[in-house]
């Protein structure tokens, strides 16, 4: 007797053929889907018209007539709408750029002190993380700006630290440097010093491979920093002029200034955030092996290297999927800026011009693309690194 | 099979669901007629126009203005429901039909009354934005302020009279933009900003809210026209008619001599022609309205002519004390004025 | 004959025993540690001392009015005559007992779910998660069946919060479920609107989901067919959530071993039989700890719905900084906001972090 393995096993009917009902589950799923936005658009457009709403962008070109309180690029009130959006979307990689490096370093220092041997600093780090990872970031930054910021004393009374830096609840006031004619001389040198240091540790490198001679790199490139850049000032003149920050009026004038808005939101999205990276971290470093410490240790390194050669780098792996959605979190989180004033893409753009122009739709489209690209970005990056320490496993 | 019967199904009610609400298109009036009460925008918090007393009861004049609505479509002001709206959201909160009616005190402008699909029914506080500081700072114009930081709501016209006001004098300024008035009566009275611009209804609001109100004074200068009123959504001229005119009835009555006690009367031994046309004792107006004929009474009756409706919630009888001023009637040297009922 | 007797035991050095011992070995072991213990102890005496002198020793505890409150200290009258508003929002004084009953059906209904020895739980669990979000929408909501009608705009404080969150999570955990079989479908079709959907709302804040939903969501849908505010935000909610959910219940269903798929494919079970009754049991008993941390996320997270206007315990508290009657009392309502939100996520935390423990015995790889 004899079977083919191979003989087409019968068929009932068609609709119980697992892949013509595959098929056809797809395809109602589709035009489901499709209808469904159909449905949805077809509304809004009737909805929109019947109310002589006018969409589209074009309000994008329109004078905007407002002022923002921090602005990255110029701008005055004549300028457009468009150019608000730009502000906004600058502000808010402001904020997440800086949270994000913060956060980092602050969640690393609070993760390996949570594994101290030192058990006061562990418990301190426990509580740390316990208390600030249950308490909603919105909390936190009326916190840090109502109960922290705002209390500061007014710009008469601000602390000042040598009459460069000043703290007042107008912010933090400090110098800044504006370039003068001898900017670019300057700015062409250092570039041209960098790229050289570079070529040099390659040159460097290369020859130690080869010859084992080795060359003292650091104390070179140390030395052309100073020394080239140096010299066009000596020859061009300051490349900068200082414009020092001064009390004139209410307010100071000149200098750079750190709003308090932004400090506040910087401060609690980093110590929100840190409290969870540091939770990553901490179960990061204790998925290693304990053999790895110990075989680090009887190699003769110390408890420091031993962390930073041996068990942090493969740590890592499982710290990076996690510390990618905190920093998710974080980019996103920084809508909340809304609650305090600090003029972000939310509160500056799906807030004020929104309903200065009545354009609901279309800024809150605009809006979630943004952050659907800064979410997607953030991703997109962190994958790479992740698959490039990967790449470190023998 | 299953999976499929549900989509079906799903796609059967989204389909069933379009067809019976197109269906049930019509006038506002039709649509608050039938779930039984007016929907109304309200602001957020801001004493004397709208905002919750501690047992979550609504007092203002945006209030009033709503409950006007109510009596003169139920005959029963207290057919009425509350949104609270934050600034960002009142006006797609109107166009998406969440509210009917959108009192929250909001300035009449061009753009608003075309591009965003809005019409206004009327003004009901002629009012203008102006300064509130600290007396400390010993400014006593607004023409003192180079360089002040300013504090300010988002999503305001305050927002563009601000900025047109302080290039027009050539004057710097660096603004702090929060989302409610508490925020920025806080911030305030922290000095992060040196000054608080908004309508000069609020600023007295917002004084009393503060911890030492004696400390802070309002700058003589007003610099912007913002007459606030009710607004509706373009299309439905019945039920813009309906507010337009709830509102008129309030300054006709109180233009008459008419109030809250002496209405019934009134009504009923009226002499006066202009009387009995307004509360109905002659004529058919209220029908032309899509009304009863008692419209207006009722709406004198359980909320007061617009005369009683200042008194009680921002003039002599409130805390803010606000005088008349441009806000009087026309005869008394107002700007209040409404068409005749003929 | 000599018999060897052993010394007594030398006792251990003075320095490694004890308390001593005990500071030497874990503060006080080399230059660095105690480098760290002395910082540790200066942050602490920076932050303890005061904190406890504002909040216990110097504050006010009695009192009714803002007159009472005469010393440096907090000034806890005030949490204590605001405190029902901060429960209940705006809710009838009169009918606050169906709030509380609500809640103690809640506790008293997930009882016996708690209980290790209870049978048949699965089945009561799931008759618990039908029955009583009605039983609680008719107390909380009424209009229905002899009960007085409260509408949703009444509803607010922490009673609101819950609602939130818990309406959230509940409505989430399905949607997310069918996300989850959908992305890991191998029908291409399904997988990528499962996968387009779950990455769009996982990549926008919440912030302008709720504006989304509260304001604009009627003007995508036809004339006239309109929900109430809270369900509008409600409905933000689910789907946000359910992108999260879908991804937690995915790692459950990818820790599954395959045999289990191939096994229940061997028994002739199709695709819905196959899931439901032997894939997501054991997925789902697997991600629990992790449903329990996303409804801690969306706990925190519905603190947001103060942007869109709705009462819930932090704008409550919000608001109520702001009457005249009570100024400055900003820190005290904060304060006590923090640690109500604490006590519920920090509870919830440390009850996820014993089921993890729980579960890890028998599914380790």
């Amino acid at each position: 007797m004899q079977t083919s393995v191979n003989a087409p096993r019968p068929r009932g009917s068609v609709w119980t053929d697992p892949q013509i009902r595959a098929w056809l589950f797809q395809i109602i799923a589709v035009i489901a889907v499709v209808s469904l936005g159909w449905f949805l658009f077809q509304n809004t457009q009737y909805n929109l018209e019947k109310r002589g709403i006018i969409s589209g962008f074009g309000f994008l070109q329109n004078s905007a007539g407002f002022g923002i309180s921090q602005h990255l690029i110029d701008y005055n009130e004549s300028n457009s709408y468009g150019r608000v959006f730009v502000i906004g979307l600058l502000n808010t990689l402001l904020v997440s750029v800086i949270g994000i490096v913060m956060a980092t370093i602050l969640g690393f220092l609070v993760g390996i002190a949570r594994l101290s041997p030192n058990w006061l600093l562990s418990k301190l780090a426990t509580i740390y993380i316990e208390i600030f990872r249950n308490i909603p970031p919105l909390l936190q930054i009326f916190f840090w700006y109502f109960a922290i910021m705002l209390p500061l004393p007014g710009p008469r009374q601000s602390v000042s630290l040598g009459d460069l830096f000043f703290i007042s609840n107008r912010g933090l006031n400090m110098p800044s440097p504006d370039p003068t004619g001898a900017f670019w001389p300057f700015a062409i040198a250092l570039v041209l010093t960098i790229v050289g240091i570079v070529l040099m540790r390659r040159w460097a490198m290369a020859r130690f491979e080869a010859t084992g001679k080795t060359f003292p790199i650091l104390i070179t490139a140390l030395a052309m920093l100073v020394v080239i850049p140096g010299l066009t000032v000596l020859i061009a003149g300051n490349p900068f002029a200082w414009s020092v920050p001064e009390l004139k009026g209410f307010n100071f004038r000149g200098g750079w200034v750190v709003i308090p808005e932004l400090m506040a939101l910087v401060l609690a999205l980093t110590i929100y955030t840190a409290a969870f990276i540091a939770e990553n971290v901490r179960s990061g470093i204790q998925a290693v092996s304990h053999g790895q410490t110990e075989a680090a240790r009887s190699l003769g390194l110390r408890p420091g290297k031993a962390l930073r050669l041996v068990i942090i780098p493969q740590a890592m792996r499982v710290i990076i999927p996690p510390l990618t959605s905190q920093y998710l979190n974080l980019a996103k989180n920084s809508s909340l800026a809304a609650g305090i004033g600090y003029p972000d893409m939310v509160s500056l753009f799906a807030g004020t011009v929104l309903n200065q122009t009545g354009q609901a739709i279309e800024t809150i489209a605009i809006t979630m693309s943004v952050y659907l690209a800064i979410s997607i970005s953030i991703s997109i990056l962190m994958n790479w690194y992740n698959k490039r320490i990967a790449l470190i496993e023998r | 099979m299953k999976m499929v019967k549900t989509t079906l199904a799903v796609l059967t009610t989204a389909a069933v669901l379009g067809v019976s609400s197109f269906a049930q298109a019509g006038a506002t009036l039709d649509a608050v007629k039938k779930k039984g009460f007016v929907q109304c925008g309200i602001s957020d918090g801001l004493p004397g126009f709208s905002y919750a007393d501690a047992k979550g009861n609504y007092k203002g004049i945006d209030v009033d203005v709503c409950r006007a609505v109510a009596a003169a479509v139920f005959g029963d002001a207290s057919k009425v429901k509350f949104s609270p709206l934050t600034a960002k959201e009142r006006f797609t909160a109107l166009q998406s039909g969440e509210v009917d009616v959108l009192s929250r005190n909001t300035t009449w402008t061009s753009s608003r009354d075309s591009a965003m699909g809005l019409n206004f029914a009327g003004v009901t506080y002629y009012d203008g934005q102006g300064f509130l500081v600290n007396k400390k700072l010993g400014v006593s114009s607004a023409k003192e302020l180079d360089g002040a930081t300013v504090c300010i709501q988002a999503g305001t016209t305050t927002e563009l009279n601000l900025a047109d006001y302080f290039r027009a004098n050539g004057l710097k300024y660096t603004p702090i933009t929060y989302d409610t008035s508490d925020e920025s009566a806080k911030s305030l009275e922290s000095s992060r900003c040196d000054v608080l611009t908004s309508d000069q209804s609020q600023l007295y609001a917002q004084r009393i809210k503060l911890a030492a109100p004696d400390d802070y004074v309002v700058l003589p200068e007003v610099i912007s026209k913002e007459p606030l009123g009710p607004a509706v959504r373009q299309g439905d001229e019945e039920w813009f008619d309906i507010v337009r005119w709830s509102l008129f009835a309030m300054l006709n009555a109180e233009e008459l001599g008419i109030d809250s006690k002496n209405v019934e009367e009134q009504a009923k031994t009226t002499k006066n022609p202009d009387v009995a046309r307004l509360l109905g004792a002659e004529g058919e107006y209220g029908k032309d309205l899509k009304l009863p004929k008692d419209w207006a009474v009722q709406i004198v009756k359980q909320v007061g002519n617009y005369g009683e409706i200042f008194e009680r919630n921002v003039g002599g009888g409130s805390e803010l004390k606000i005088e008349r001023g441009l806000n009087a009637l026309w005869n008394k040297g107002g700007l209040q004025y409404a068409p005749p009922v003929r | 004959m000599t018999t060897h007797t052993f010394k007594p035991d030398l006792p251990p050095p003075t320095m490694s025993v004890g308390v001593l011992g005990w500071l030497r070995a874990n503060l006080f072991s080399n230059w660095f540690n105690t480098l760290l213990t002395l910082l540790a102890i200066y942050l602490i005496w920076l932050i303890v001392p005061p904190l406890l002198k504002w909040a216990f020793i110097e504050a006010d505890w009695t009192g009714t009015t803002r007159a009472d409150c005469t010393s440096d200290g907090a000034c806890w009258v005030f949490i204590k005559q605001r405190f029902s508003q901060f429960m209940y929002g705006f809710y009838p004084a009169e009918l606050r007992w169906r709030v509380d009953m609500a809640a103690w059906l809640a506790v008293i209904g997930a009882a016996p779910l708690f209980i290790r020895q209870m049978p048949r739980k699965a089945v009561y669990g799931l008759g618990f998660l039908v029955v009583y979000p009605l039983v609680a929408f008719w107390l909380l909501h009424g209009g229905f069946l002899g009960l007085e009608d409260v509408p949703t705009s009444r509803w607010g404080g922490l009673m609101l919060t819950l609602v939130i969150a818990s309406v959230g999570i509940a409505g989430a955990l399905p949607l997310g479920i069918l996300l989850a079989l959908g992305r890991r479908s191998n029908m291409p079709a399904i997988r990528v609107i499962s996968v387009t959907f779950i990455e769009f709302w996982r990549g926008v804040p919440l912030i302008t989901v709720l504006f989304m939903s509260s304001v604009m969501l009627p003007l995508f849908l036809p004339e006239g067919l309109s929900f109430d505010k809270l369900m509008r935000a409600l409905i933000g909610v689910i789907l946000f959530q359910s992108a999260y959910i879908a991804e937690v219940v995915r790692g459950g269903l990818q820790a599954i071993p395959k045999g289990q798929y191939e096994a229940a494919a061997a028994m002739g079970l199709g695709y819905w039989r196959m899931m439901g009754l032997v894939i997501l049991p054991q997925a789902l008993k697997l991600v629990i700890p992790g449903i329990v941390n996303t409804f801690i996320a969306l706990f925190k997270d519905t603190s947001l719905v103060i942007i869109i206007g709705l009462f819930d315990l932090l704008n409550s508290i919000k608001q109520a900084t702001t009457d005249p009657a009570w100024l400055g009392m900003a820190t005290e309502g904060y304060v006590f906001a923090a640690l109500v939100f604490w006590i519920f996520c920090f509870g919830m935390s440390r009850y996820s972090q014993h089921l993890e423990r729980k579960l890890d015995t028998g599914h380790k790889r």
